[in-house]
């Protein structure tokens, strides 16, 4: 590229063209100004999506990265501004979520004095980043960023942030850029050992028992197909964790189910007995795991993973294979011999038939007048075909949602995992309709989260973003009642809320909303929601009480997986 | 069971090095006994030498960790037999108690040396592990220490092969 003299604000904007940036979520500030004047010539090809608070950015920007498989780019200004990103930036780096925020700093003669809006954000966000740095000269902006996407997106993905002082932005110098692709002391893509993935391969051939696990790195090495051809292949039957939801069809007749707490009976109780365990692209969340002292002991272990520090760090594995999971599973497709489970397989059917029949139980027992969360979510299920993007905030409507949602396409399902975010929905809905503006886009979201983010319907409305929003108002923060019900003898200490008219509120800005009571036409409500042209809000007033079953209580073992 | 470790960081020469590398020790509840850190026989490539009391399990984790920073080329974990380690303690006293001949006589004991000599004090260096270095504190404690100071642990592996080699491996 020719070199230009330009501004360090200049810079920034040329080298977010030169990484392909279309969309930023941002808000501007003092020491930011200079950014966005620069931001200002480029309306016509950058689409700058105004939020109401910084932490709406962020997640919009991670809704936008997980449906589009793209680095969402943020933009906030010192101080306050950098500082509301904080639960965003946690949020992603635990969630493997790639985000370059770029955030203003107050001028670097003024660094450490306690200037207004100063902040010291490289030392604040150094935990909860990939990477992060501070710029203080213009000449360095263009090496920063280009350091920033490709940190941001190689390896397993996290969020960056860098940090620009003002006289930076301000500073003139020759532009000039150039994508990185190496760092000395950084190795993005592992190299893959042969003889571990054939001993990996050995131990399934010779298994009779052999069960998957699957994880968000297969999303994010792109390895949806490869797995499909594994598990055709291979015969096993496929388990997911709660963000690996979407990386295999969940109408594929090999798929036995969702893991963890609040997941599925049969994967729970059948991980302590299958006699190899393989495990890809997943990190043995405590939520996944309940007890390991009795995790799969039985069983040897197979665990593939990008990031080398999560092999051996939960769970021993007998093989670890240091790869991305792409990689690994084109290799072990290979390795492996054709095979059925069939007897294996039909464990997993018949441990499925009890929950279902024991659910339907306690269902029953329950008033019959209320709507059930569960049946929302399957009628949604079932009129979108399981091919929306479904987002969901944290608690109970996120379990019920990940429980009943049948997800058959990647990358269409977007939730705070990790760090259980009350209040990323709703931005990051917002941030899923632009990454995936061809998909129908619902938000499902409990009244307690609703309330923590709902200044984002002003986004909608100003950015004109078809959003369904989905809130199922128990009238309860629910997840923390049901535990009180089951583990603090009912005493239903600060979970009660009482909520504002949501109906009201939607149409204050300017967006269509209904409320809906009664069992009747719930399908049809659905139907029209999605049919409706624009943001949508529907309020669903849903059973008081419910809770969610199975469930594995903390410290138990996912072989004591409850069913009521 | 717990245990002296020593763990040697290699990075690069980045602001907030430091604090990037200590976060880790932190956010697992890990006390830091000594740190120290200079620029390793690459140029640019700096050395952190870190001794804490814990438990394999844990310390291989950290290293784990330690290797995830990106500006960490490579991270090891050494058992003290493992090493040659070493540390360097100063030692203030009042010149006036050299008339007393005892003082020489522990100096040249302990193999330390005077490394400068005031009309009113005098310092005395001793390198060695901490075992001797406390010995020498204590043996000088009945004459007067006014300024006592010790440095982190610094150590070499035992095992031949060097950092250049593990770089290109990367």
């Amino acid at each position: 590229m020719n070199s230009i003299k330009t501004t360090g604000a200049q810079a920034v904007m040329k080298s977010l063209v030169a990484e392909q940036v279309d969309t930023i979520f941002g808000y501007p500030g003092g020491a930011i100004m200079p950014i966005y004047d620069a931001l200002y010539d480029y309306v016509s090809t950058i689409n700058h999506v105004l939020v109401r608070h910084e932490q709406g950015a962020i997640h919009a920007a991670q809704g936008y990265a997980r449906t589009s498989k793209k680095t969402g780019v943020v933009f906030a200004t010192s101080g306050p501004g950098a500082t509301n990103l904080i639960t965003g930036l946690a949020d992603a780096l635990i969630d493997s979520t790639p985000l370059v925020c770029i955030t203003g700093q107050v001028a670097s003669h003024l660094l450490g004095s306690d200037a207004f809006q100063e902040t010291d954000v490289v030392g604040i966000s150094m935990p909860i980043t990939k990477w992060n740095c501070q710029v203080t000269k213009a000449e360095e902006i263009p090496a920063a960023i280009a350091k920033a996407f490709y940190i941001a997106r190689s390896g397993r993905p996290g969020p960056v942030l860098v940090d620009i002082t003002k006289d930076a932005q301000f500073g003139v110098m020759e532009f000039q850029y150039e994508k990185r692709t190496r760092i000395r002391s950084y190795r993005a893509k592992p190299k893959i050992s042969k003889t571990n993935v054939e001993a990996a391969a050995l131990l399934i051939n010779n298994a009779q028992k052999p069960f998957l696990l699957i994880g968000q790195g297969i999303m994010l090495s792109n390895a949806e197909k490869d797995l499909l051809r594994f598990v055709e292949k291979s015969g096993v039957p496929v388990a997911s964790t709660l963000l690996g939801l979407g990386a295999f069809p969940n109408n594929h007749p090999q798929y036995v189910g969702f893991l963890g707490m609040h997941g599925d009976y049969a994967p729970n109780i059948k991980t302590n007995e299958c006699d190899v365990l393989i495990a890809i692209g997943m990190r043995f969340d405590d939520r996944v795991t309940g007890d390991v002292s009795r995790y799969a002991k039985q069983a040897k272990v197979v665990h593939i993973d990008i990031d080398a520090s999560e092999l051996n760090k939960i769970i021993h594995a007998d093989v670890a294979v240091h790869a991305d999971a792409k990689e690994a599973l084109s290799i072990l497709s290979e390795l492996v011999q054709e095979k059925q489970h069939t007897a294996w397989l039909q464990e997993f059917k018949d441990a499925k038939k009890v929950e279902v029949e024991t659910l339907q139980v306690s269902a029953k027992e329950l008033h019959s007048e209320e709507i059930k969360m569960d049946e929302v979510i399957k009628i949604l299920s079932d009129i979108t075909n399981g091919e929306a993007v479904v987002v969901t905030d944290v608690g109970q409507h996120q379990m019920m949602t990940a429980r009943y949602y049948q997800y058959n396409k990647t990358k269409s399902n977007v939730t705070s995992g990790g760090l259980g975010t009350m209040g990323f929905a709703l931005p990051a809905a917002i941030g899923a309709k632009f990454g995936a503006p061809e998909k129908p886009v619902v938000a499902i979201i409990g009244d307690g989260g609703f309330q923590m983010t709902l200044q984002e319907l002003g986004t909608i409305l100003q950015s004109k973003v078809d959003v369904k929003i989905i809130i199922l108002n128990n009238r309860f923060l629910g997840m923390v009642r049901q535990w009180q019900q089951m583990f603090f003898e009912k005493r239903y200490s600060f979970t009660e809320m009482i909520s504002p008219d949501f109906v009201a509120l939607a149409k204050a800005y300017s967006i269509e909303a209904s409320k809906f009571e009664a069992r009747t036409d719930l399908k049809e409500t659905l139907v029209k929601m999605l049919n409706h042209k624009g943001s949508y809000l529907l309020e669903i007033m849903v059973a008081k009480e419910e809770n969610v079953f199975p469930m594995i209580p903390t410290g138990a073992s996912v072989s004591e997986v409850r069913l009521n | 069971m717990e245990k002296t470790y020593t763990v040697s960081v290699f990075t690069e020469n980045s602001i907030g090095m430091m604090n990037r590398i200590t976060i880790i020790f932190t956010r697992r509840h890990l006390n830091i006994d000594s740190i120290t850190a200079s620029e390793s026989e690459i140029k640019g490539v700096f050395r952190y030498t870190i001794v804490l009391r814990t438990s394999r399990e844990q310390v291989d984790k950290v290293v784990g960790q330690l290797e995830k920073l990106i500006d960490v080329f490579k991270a090891f974990v050494h058992e003290d037999s493992e090493i040659v380690h070493q540390e360097i303690a100063l030692y203030k006293i009042r010149t006036e108690t050299l008339t007393n001949g005892d003082v020489e006589k522990v100096i040249r004991e302990h193999h330390a040396r005077i490394l400068t000599v005031d009309p009113k004090f005098m310092v005395i260096e001793k390198t060695g592990h901490v075992e001797e270095t406390q010995l020498l504190f204590e043996n000088l404690q009945p004459y007067g220490v006014l300024e006592f100071v010790r440095s982190g642990r610094v150590a070499v592996t035992k095992p031949m092969k060097e950092l250049s080699a593990y770089l290109e491996e990367l």
